[in-house]
């Protein structure tokens, strides 16, 4: 559930998966414990960009299926973006904006390597 | 007396279903005239109307279905009453009946469109057997018949009709000869520098012709079945004849019914198609409006749209039509515009250009003050046919040099009259009577492309002579919208599909990393991170992860392919709505043993799969999750299936029927043919997806016709139809050879695919790629069967480059650990995701 209130609850780093876990240039999927109880998160892996790691909702909330981790990574007018497997939206990595629907947005946490280790700040 | 409705509505009856007979009730249905008429219509055919412009084709392949205008379920679905076979012997106005063998009918209206007859000049021995008519598809039959046993064919006629006759006899394998008794060749269309010129290209195509031959009689031939006899007591033998010498109105129920005809013929109307009595309307070839007859579809259906209006009180109205032409015979082009001879235009004056080394001859005709195009001629090349017609047509100002338009391009160059300089009233396609302003409206109202105006507007499916104009207005039109024309892939290639494909292919480029690279865009849209490169996005990666298929075949889970590819090609299964997959292996021809039936429905009941038989011939296995896929395929792969790419743009299946194994009209194994042929394309990645199907016989059960591929088993090998389609726009396939055996038919298609795979856009069918491929089916030809571009070797090799890396993706990613790692729900824990819910519903599980 996202809600105001939860949005403001403090998050905490914790270790998530590594980095052979991940797969170049495109998602996994991981369960992760958020101060709101259990969330599937997906996980995009940019090497040799500035920021190499990316993690939002794996729930698309258009299909409603968890499948986010499984869409094309992009980058449409020098933003990235991943793209629904389902029906082709289009989600910024930096925030998880919606560019179809200003009003849909998905949520994001941060997450860095330590050493070999994925970390998630949730 | 037989009513053949209620009497509640009025009754309107129609004599004939030819060609313009049904676009009458095509238009009566369109303006809802159902409602207020029941509608008989008779037709004398044992055929419902069919498309005689291109009646010719049935001599190359096309049966009477694929001719047929309709079907009997259009007229039933819209409450017309179709009477086929039933000839009207008279009309009683008195009573208001029509008289058949089988009744008398009242009617309200009537609109007589009985056509015409081809006319037999008054020869002794013209009734001989073996003496024919080229009208109907039974004329052709008998023709196709009596041609059987013979092998010369003369044809009475060099008019344009005439000479499709010939061509026809030619294609039949017959030494073909010409008679015309004018002094030249469609003496109608051209002059005598014209009719010369067409002379010599038609006699280079081994076709006999005689010119100012009057025959005498026909008898008794010596060495051939008859024998011809002329004026000057030359004699010519031959096999068979066909009558071509014109043809007359089919009056007959006129004349004896008192309404007004012409000296020669012809059912007088005015401008609502009216006759002498107003409850009696005639159009189309019957009909004689201010003194003339047209011989053509174009006027016919504009009869046929103001006769509609006259019995729905519309307000449309028939203004004459102009007669130009464009035509290709014995291809040979050939085009007459307006008063091409200038006999009919006082003082007109003429440009006249002749290459004979080219064999072209080109006149123009002006009116007096120079200003503008009365006429025009061609002979050899139509090229210019589009320009001179627009000028003609909608009276454009000529430029200062009107020579020039006749001129080779070169040096200067012909001023062509580019899309924009036409007015909105231009019409461009004259069959339908679309006119520019029609097209602009189609494209305002959202239309992108030009399959869409043709299904908005019709242009362009009659006779399809307006095709390449038809093209450049709707490009320059999208252009002028805005819409770009030039169809750069995405942001981040200035390339087209083709172009990007042909990029890979001079440069032997195997990654999109290195494309992108050398060839992506990279501004404007820079990204933040500027020593990164630019990913792509989901429009170009799968494109180019689809040419780079085509060219290598490296499995598309290796890690350089993996981020390009949809989710339905990462994890080699149907992703569903509910983020399951679906498992579909490869069925080959529909073909499967009873053991591998019993393992999917093993594999299907442990893993709690929904089973179901697909359109495609084979078994799909639905709601598989991510994690069981590689245990599932496991299983199947065990069994000896492989994977059936049901998720890919690649071939889907080769659909088939028994075939003459079992089948007792059956006259190939169109089983085998179907698994060699599937076995042999599986894999191959292309712009959208390929179906095929291969039927034993003419019944095609297997629906060939309806595929990207299609085979159809003849008695002497195969027939190849190419380019039909399911789906959204169904698309019937076109024949596209013949009688090939199993070696020509592979290789054939081979090229036919690659040449696909080359030139199409991202996701454009067959049908599509056909439907927008300029010079259509012919051009389609010239580079397969004739190798015009001299690549069809290069592209068999290809083909077998393909073929030879082959292997089932599945297998692949099955051996390789590290590729089995990406079929984790997640990579943290091994609960299955609990959001997928499933509940039963007759006796299987399907998403709750
Ligand atoms: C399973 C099946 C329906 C069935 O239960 O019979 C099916 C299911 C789907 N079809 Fe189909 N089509 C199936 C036979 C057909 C047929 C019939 C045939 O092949 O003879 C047609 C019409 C023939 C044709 O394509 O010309 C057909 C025309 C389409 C189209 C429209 C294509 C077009 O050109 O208009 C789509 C959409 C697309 O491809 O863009 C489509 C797309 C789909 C998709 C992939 C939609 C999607 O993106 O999820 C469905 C996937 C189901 C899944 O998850 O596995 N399917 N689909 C059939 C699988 C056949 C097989 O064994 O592979
Ligand atoms: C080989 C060939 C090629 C052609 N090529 C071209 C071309 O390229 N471009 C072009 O514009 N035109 C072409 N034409 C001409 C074109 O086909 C005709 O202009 C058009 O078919 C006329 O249509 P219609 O309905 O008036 O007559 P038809 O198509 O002849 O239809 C009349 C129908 O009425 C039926 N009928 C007649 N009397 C009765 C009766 N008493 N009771 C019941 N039914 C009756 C006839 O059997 C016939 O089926 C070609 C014609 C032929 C034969
Ligand atoms: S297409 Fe012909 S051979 Fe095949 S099943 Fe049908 S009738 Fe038999
Ligand atoms: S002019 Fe005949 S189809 Fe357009």
């Amino acid at each position: 559930m996202t809600t105001a209130a939860a949005k403001t609850m403090t998050r905490t780093w914790q270790p998530l998966c590594t980095r052979a876990d991940l797969v170049p240039y495109s998602g996994v999927a991981a369960w992760v414990e958020t101060a709101e109880g259990p969330a599937q998160v997906a996980i995009f892996y940019l090497p040799g960009h500035e920021q190499e790691l990316y993690a939002l909702d794996h729930h698309d909330p258009f299909s409603g299926a968890n499948v986010i981790a499984r869409g094309i990574v992009g980058d449409l007018k020098g933003r990235l973006v991943v793209a629904s497997p389902i029906y082709k939206q289009h989600f910024r990595l930096e925030d998880g904006q919606c560019l179809e629907d200003d009003s849909v947005a998905l949520r994001t946490w941060k997450a860095s390597f330590k050493g070999d280790e994925v970390w998630i700040e949730a | 007396m037989n009513t053949a409705h209620s009497d509640k509505t009025a009754q309107l009856i129609v004599i004939g279903n030819g060609m313009i007979g049904h676009h009458l009730v095509e238009q009566l249905v369109e303006r809802g005239a159902t409602e207020r008429y029941a509608i008989t219509v008779f037709g004398e055919e044992r055929h419902l109307a069919y498309d005689r412009v291109h009646l010719s084709e049935y001599f190359s392949g096309r049966d009477a279905t694929s001719l047929a205008l309709s079907t009997a379920d259009y007229y039933a679905e819209h409450g017309i009453e179709l009477r086929l076979h039933e000839a009207v012997t008279a009309i009683d106005r008195d009573a208001s009946e029509v008289v058949t063998p089988q009744g008398r009918y009242r009617y309200d209206r009537l609109v007589l469109a009985t056509g015409s007859y081809p006319f037999v000049p008054p020869i002794p021995g013209n009734d001989r057997d073996g003496c024919l008519v080229y009208r109907t598809l039974e004329d052709l039959d008998a023709i196709r018949a009596a041609a059987q046993n013979a092998t010369t064919g003369v044809v009475v006629g060099g008019g344009l009709l005439g000479l499709e006759a010939a061509n026809a006899l030619r294609g039949l394998d017959l030494d073909t000869a010409v008679v015309e008794f004018a002094p030249r060749l469609m003496p109608m269309q051209v002059d005598s520098e014209g009719g010369e010129l067409l002379r010599e290209k038609i006699e280079a195509l081994g076709v006999q012709v005689l010119t100012g031959r009057a025959t005498q009689e026909i008898v008794d031939g010596e060495a051939s079945r008859h024998r011809m006899v002329f004026q000057d007591d030359k004699v010519l033998e031959t096999d068979l004849i066909v009558f071509s010498a014109g043809i007359r109105p089919r009056d007959e129920l006129a004349r004896d019914s008192g309404l007004e005809r012409g000296e020669r013929g012809g059912v007088v109307i005015d401008d609502r198609c009216l006759t002498s009595d107003p409850s009696i309307l005639a159009i189309g070839e019957v009909a004689l409006w201010q003194g003339s007859i047209f011989g053509l579809v174009a006027p016919g259906y504009q009869m046929a749209k103001a006769a509609a209006a006259t019995l729905v009180e519309g307000d449309e109205t028939f203004r004459g039509a102009d007669m130009s032409t464009k035509l290709k015979l014995l291809g040979v082009d050939v085009g007459s515009i307006g008063d091409a001879h200038g006999d009919r235009t006082p003082g007109a004056r003429m440009f006249r250009y002749l290459d004979p080394l080219k064999q072209q001859y080109r006149k123009l005709v002006v009116s007096s003050d120079g200003k503008r195009v009365v006429g025009a001629m061609l002979v050899g090349d139509n090229g210019v046919y589009d320009t001179l017609l627009q000028y003609y047509a909608n009276r454009i100002e000529l430029p200062a040099d009107p020579a020039a338009l006749i001129l080779p391009a070169g040096g200067e160059g012909a001023p062509t009259l580019g899309p924009d300089a036409l007015p909105d009233t231009a019409t461009i396609c004259s069959c339908h009577n679309v006119t520019k302003g029609d097209i602009c409206a189609t494209l305002d109202a959202g239309a992108t492309d030009l399959a869409t105006v043709k299904g908005d507007t019709k242009a362009s499916t009659g006779c399809g002579g307006c095709a390449a104009l038809l093209k450049s207005v709707v490009d320059h039109e999208l252009a002028a919208r805005g819409v770009e024309v030039d169809q750069s892939i995405c942001e981040h290639f200035a390339h087209t599909r083709q172009e990007l494909y042909d990029i890979v292919r001079v440069e032997g480029i195997k990654t999109f990393g290195e494309l992108i690279e050398k060839h992506g865009n990279s501004e404007p849209h820079k990204l933040d991170s500027s020593s990164a490169p630019r990913l792509g996005c989901d429009i170009c990666k799968p494109a180019v992860a689809s040419i780079l298929a085509s060219f290598f075949n490296e499995p598309i889970t290796d890690a350089a392919h993996i981020p390009l590819q949809d989710t339905n090609d990462t994890f080699m299964a149907n992703m569903q709505k509910n983020g399951t997959y679906s498992v579909v292996p490869r069925v080959p021809g529909g073909e499967i043993t009873p053991d591998k039936l019993v393992v999917l429905g093993q594999v299907a009941e442990k893993y709690g799969l929904y089973t179901k038989v697909t359109g495609g011939q084979r078994i799909d296995l639905f709601g598989a999750r991510l994690e069981d896929l590689p245990d599932i395929w496991g299983e199947l792969l065990d069994a000896g299936f492989e994977t059936g790419h049901a998720y890919a743009k690649s071939l889907r299946t080769v659909k088939s029927c028994v075939g003459s194994t079992w089948c007792r009209y059956g006259v190939q194994d169109s089983v085998g043919m179907a698994i060699r042929l599937e076995n042999r394309y599986k894999g191959l990645r292309s712009p959208h997806k390929l179906k095929f199907a291969v039927s034993g016989c003419t019944r095609e059960c297997a629906e060939a016709q309806s595929k990207d591929v299609g085979v159809i088993a003849t008695e002497n090998g195969w027939n190849l139809y190419v380019c039909g389609n399911g789906g959204m726009r169904p698309r019937h396939a076109e024949l596209f050879a013949t009688d090939l055996d199993d070696d020509e038919l592979i290789r054939t298609i081979d090229r036919f695919l690659m040449f696909y795979v080359r030139t199409a856009d991202r996701l454009q069918r067959t049908s599509v790629w056909r439907e927008n491929l300029e010079g259509g089916l012919d051009y389609l030809k010239e580079v397969i069967l004739d190798d015009s571009l001299g690549i069809g070797s290069e592209l068999e090799a290809q083909m077998q480059r393909v073929i030879d890396a082959y292997q089932c993706e599945w297998a692949n990613a099955i051996s390789d650990p590290e590729k089995l790692k990406r079929f984790r729900s997640f990579v943290n824990d091994s609960r299955p995701d609990p959001d997928i819910i499933v509940t039963e519903e007759r006796g299987q599980l399907r998403p709750a």
